[in-house]
């Protein structure tokens, strides 16, 4: 019982603690400015001034829309490029594969931020600055992604593609019909995992984009620092909370499979 | 003769078929390698031929150097710095972050009511932006409007410059990462610390263990494969921190703060050294290349595997 209350006081805490960075920006959020230049802690009364006022200064709501955009795009890119792969790693068996996927998995030791100049160059050249296929494609083969995959249909029982096969079943009729339906959950945690990471992406789109027409909020949102920082923080409190509800909420309804898709890759890996 | 021809024959077949085989399963890989190709190994190769070059702004190598940027990297006193606070900040965030995550996965790891919602807020911050977790705390660590200052202020301390001296920068750059990294380490650690099985406690217990030598004696060893990998994950996302630099102090004061991805990006964009920014890229890959396989030769032989 006593230890019960230990760690019951201990939770709640460390969980006080931890989400106070985030608890802090809501309140901020609400204040007026002569709340901010107070230094309070809690806003003297609610005031949505703030989220009003930061949506006339910069066009948030159309960052989030580029964001959305550009977070969907790279995880589907991710989920049709790492599942064909795992595919052809588990279930059909040509020679050179071992090496092949070998290749593949050094591919993580390769830290991405070293690659960014050739990278750049090579947006640039193609004219891809500011486009969506410049901000996602580079992030399209994901090495974790096929590894995840592959030891979730290595799991998969081989007697179901034999048997398939004596019925008649082709290839990519089997990858639809069986392959991806019996992998849901490893899906759906690369896909919450692909989306959060683009989501959160920084320094890429600060790179491949210099105006409004495809900038993602992050970038958005240092643009309005250097505007409004110096005075607005109930503004720039307001945005960020605009931006982290997007991804808190998705990480909320998706913690189950993003826990079981990493432990996995820990465990087993 | 005849036999002989059928052999050849069936042979013949079989490498047909492998040919077969191989040729499909390429085509399935096909998307994953060309992209691959295109920005992983090409880029890397290119960095490490760009390292050799004086290269202008548009990626246009002007003419062979040698060693000459690698040479410049060695007495550049900016870089020697920003070594040493990349050293320095590794080894403020992971012993940091590892230490909090297992604390916080230990104590959510015991079966009680209400835990689903500890949980999910101990694992918040994965779903927090560097761009938006940095913001927050900018203005947290704002001198006179920050909660941090007013708060130390009441217990009568400060007020102090989290991020304008160049003591305290870079350990205000490392609570903020540690910070965000502490979601997806409590993840991991939690997923570890589930899939020990209960009869490991229950025959330690009856043989009368308390609660901190089966922590010590059970859970510590049992879990040091997942140890082992977030020790990785974090050591390499450390080196890579970049976006809450940009944010929080621009590299300063006084290069305090300039990490070498910072100092990668600055030497590239903002002064269009190309070449030696390349240098520096390839001195971030071999790090990176020599941590994890030293992790791996020494680590992996404390590591319990059950």
């Amino acid at each position: 019982m006593k230890k019960k209350i230990i760690i019951y006081i201990l939770l709640i805490v460390s969980a006080f603690l931890l989400f106070a960075p985030i608890l802090y920006a809501i309140s901020a959020s609400f204040m007026s400015p002569k709340d901010i230049y107070a230094g309070k802690l809690f806003p003297s009364e609610f005031n949505f001034d703030a989220y009003r006022e930061v949506m006339d200064s910069i066009p948030l709501l159309h960052f989030l829309w580029v964001s959305f955009v550009m977070s969907f795009m790279a995880m589907v890119g991710q989920l049709v490029l790492s599942s064909l792969s795992a595919y052809a790693f588990v279930f059909i068996p040509f020679k050179g594969r071992n090496l092949i996927f070998f290749l593949f998995l050094s591919t993580m030791l390769i830290p991405w931020e070293a690659t960014i100049i050739p990278n750049f160059l090579t947006i640039l050249h193609l004219n891809w600055l500011n486009t969506y296929q410049g901000l996602t494609f580079p992030f399209f083969a994901l090495p974790f992604g096929i590894f995840l995959l592959r030891q979730h249909f290595m799991t998969l029982p081989k007697e179901l593609w034999e048997s398939a096969q004596v019925d008649g079943c082709s290839r990519l009729r089997f990858f639809f019909k069986f392959a991806l339906p019996l992998s849901k959950s490893s899906l759906s945690a690369l896909a919450v995992y692909g989306f959060l990471t683009t989501w959160n992406k920084y320094l890429w789109p600060l790179l491949v984009t210099n105006d409004d027409s495809v900038r993602p909020v992050q970038i958005g949102l240092k643009m309005l620092i250097a505007q409004e920082g110096s005075s607005q923080w109930n503004m720039v409190m307001a945005a960020v909370v605009m931006i982290l509800l997007p991804t808190l909420l998705l990480l909320f309804i998706g913690i189950k499979y993003i826990r079981e898709g990493l432990t996995a890759g820990a465990v087993k890996g | 003769m005849e036999i002989t021809n059928s052999n050849e024959a069936a042979a013949k077949r079989l490498r047909k078929k492998e040919w077969k085989l191989f040729g499909t399963g390429m085509l399935y890989l096909l998307p994953a390698i060309v992209f691959m190709a295109v920005f992983l190994f090409y880029p890397i190769v290119k960095t490490l031929y760009f390292s050799f070059f004086d290269v202008t702004g548009g990626g246009v190598t002007e003419r062979f150097v040698g060693l000459k940027n690698y040479a410049k990297l060695l007495s550049s006193q900016e870089f020697l710095q920003s070594m040493k606070a990349t050293f320095l900040f590794v080894l403020y965030v992971v012993p940091g972050e590892i230490i909090i995550s297992l604390f916080l996965a230990v104590i959510a790891s015991e079966k009680l009511k209400g835990m689903g919602f500890f949980r999910t807020i101990f694992s918040s911050t994965l779903g927090v932006s560097v761009a938006a977790g940095a913001t927050v705390f900018l203005f947290m660590f704002h001198p006179s409007l920050g909660a941090i200052n007013n708060v130390l202020g009441m217990v009568g301390i400060g007020p102090i410059e989290w991020l304008t001296s160049s003591n305290a920068a870079l350990i205000s750059i490392a609570i903020t990462t540690i910070w965000m990294h502490i979601g997806i380490n409590f993840i991991i650690l939690l997923g570890g610390l589930q899939n020990i099985p209960e009869e490991m406690y229950e025959s330690a217990k009856i043989d009368g263990a308390g609660y901190y030598s089966r922590l010590f004696k059970i859970t510590i060893p049992l879990l040091s494969p997942v140890l082992f990998f977030v020790l990785i994950i974090a050591v390499i996302g450390s080196f890579q921190t970049f976006g809450q630099i940009d944010l929080l102090t621009g590299g300063g004061p006084n290069n305090s703060t300039n990490l070498i991805v910072y100092s990668i990006y600055q030497q590239a964009f903002s002064f269009g050294h190309f070449g030696f920014a390349s240098a520096q890229a390839i001195v971030l890959f071999v790090i990176i290349l020599i941590v994890t396989i030293l992790q791996f030769r020494y680590g992996e032989r404390k590591v319990h595997y059950q």
